[in-house]
């Protein structure tokens, strides 16, 4: 057994708060590159510029890309030959967190309680999904995510009889009516099968695959070929302006389901498409 | 591109037209969901209202705190769909301009017309180069709010883009006309 301080885990979650809200991965700079040649509109294409700017500044600034810093998502595989030491994990992430947050200057998003709606002040509690895997490292991913791309979000139970098409028709429409809202171009996290819960977090993790990488089925693949296609022909375009650009990629995760069941889950998320990872 | 100054007066909104680019100086006030709330309840309650909304613009934003020695953090849009319930009375009373992202109810872009103001967003997303244009900030009311506070930001040239218009004219609704290639909803 590996011992592992929990401490370390704080450590990395703090640092990983703060760059992944300032600096923007070299995969979505890339598709944003490549969305600037392909739009074919010019209000579409002055936004494009502009997030990359704005990119440029947020990082070389240490300035948040977007204010809206979003929850802390933190996803965890630890290894199942380490011992986790020094204290409560779950509390350890949050100290992580609230150091992140608080330190950073970023802005804290998260109410306690969902109806009462008062603010926790420190954007705690993180959101944390963990997974016990082979080795003896723990992997952390912060995922933050800001309101307005996850509010568009949907999951519908689709039958069987549904299919491909079904499956399709169901996550353009997502996008269709998310329209402007969620800050288009946005990425697109689809989480295929499994049951209810399990979809959800699928699309999730779907939007932590790098940019410009096909899922290695080549019949999934061709599914998220095929969705980028059609939703890039909705004309919704960079921030709803109207263009042609409208998502920069579509990530697709399946699992078994039910004999009876075909869940889909869409999780939109935006161009401030944001994760940082470290391995402890 | 047109240059805006604040307070807005009838004529100069009266002129502009979806699609737009603007560019504004003067000042924005901040509110969001919570600010919103309250503000209209105050208007219901029959209270005065922390600030004169003739001819002011709110912008919808919770900005990121400020780093010492800036102005204010990051400071983009945020969407307006939710503050919709709350718009028309605000309009009513002579607010002339909002700045989010994303698209209003049938019912604020009647108010619109009804009362001459307009909607404008700003790119939602690029708040680090917004920020840019943020010269000054003070907080109005509602501190407890934290970054849903209303403050009066001071802004020179602040980039917008005009969605609905005063007439009836919207922009969302006018690029999916001019590029969208998939068959009706
Ligand atoms: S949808 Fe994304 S880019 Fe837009 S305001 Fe929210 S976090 Fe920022």
């Amino acid at each position: 057994m590996r011992e592992v301080d929990v401490s370390l885990v704080t450590a990395a979650v703090d640092k990983l708060c703060r760059s992944a809200n300032e600096v923007l991965g070299e995969d979505v700079l890339q598709a944003l590159r490549a969305a600037l040649d392909s739009e074919e509109s010019p209000a579409g294409r002055e936004v494009i510029g502009q997030l990359l700017e704005n990119a440029r500044i947020a990082r070389e600034e240490g300035e948040p890309m977007c204010q809206d810093t979003g929850l802390a998502v933190v996803f965890l595989e630890v290894g199942q030959e380490v011992r986790l030491v020094g204290g409560d994990i779950e509390a350890a992430v949050n100290e992580g967190v609230r150091r992140g947050y608080v330190g950073g200057f970023l802005r804290k998003s998260a109410v306690k309680d969902p109806l009462d709606r008062k603010n926790t002040g420190d954007n705690t509690p993180a959101i944390i999904h963990t997974r016990i895997v082979p080795g003896d490292r723990v992997r952390v991913v912060v995922a933050p995510k800001g309101g307005g791309a996850e509010n568009m979000s949907a999951l519908r139970m689709l039958t069987p009889a549904d299919g491909r098409d079904g499956v399709k028709a169901f996550v353009v429409d997502v996008v269709r009516r998310a329209g402007p809202n969620p800050c288009p171009p946005v990425v697109v996290g689809v989480g295929l099968g499994g049951t209810f819960e399990k979809a959800a977090l699928l699309a999730k993790e779907a939007l932590l695959r790098p940019l410009g990488q096909h899922h290695p089925d080549p019949a999934v693949a061709a599914l998220e070929r095929d969705l980028l296609t059609e939703i890039n022909r909705l004309g919704i375009g960079p921030q709803g302006f109207g263009g042609r650009v409208t998502a920069l990629w579509v990530s697709v995760l399946t699992y078994a389901c039910h004999i009876a069941s075909l869940p889909v889950a869409v999780n939109v998320n935006c161009h401030a498409h944001r994760h940082a990872e470290a391995v402890v | 591109m047109v240059e805006l100054k604040t307070p807005l007066d009838d004529r100069a909104v009266a002129a502009l037209s979806a699609g737009d680019r603007v560019l504004i100086t003067g000042h924005l006030y901040t509110a969001r969901d919570a600010a919103h709330e309250r503000l209209v309840k105050a208007l219901e309650a029959g209270q005065r209202l922390p600030f004169d909304l003739a001819g002011q613009i709110i912008y919808y934003v919770g900005p990121s705190p400020a780093k010492p020695g800036r102005v204010i953090g990051s400071a983009g849009p945020t969407t307006s769909g939710r503050m919709d319930p709350y718009t028309p009375a605000l309009l009513e009373r002579g607010l002339k301009g909002m700045i989010g992202k994303g698209s209003r109810s049938a019912a604020v872009r009647e108010a619109l017309k009804k009362y001459n103001a307009v909607y404008f967003a700003a790119v939602g997303g690029a708040a680090a180069l917004i920020t840019k244009c943020i010269v000054g900030c003070e907080l109005v009311a509602y501190e407890d709010l934290g970054p849903e506070a209303i403050r009066r930001l001071r802004v020179e040239r602040f980039p917008v883009v005009v969605i609905n218009d005063a007439r009836g004219g919207d922009l969302y609704e006018e690029g999916l006309r001019q590029y969208s290639q998939a068959g009706p909803a």
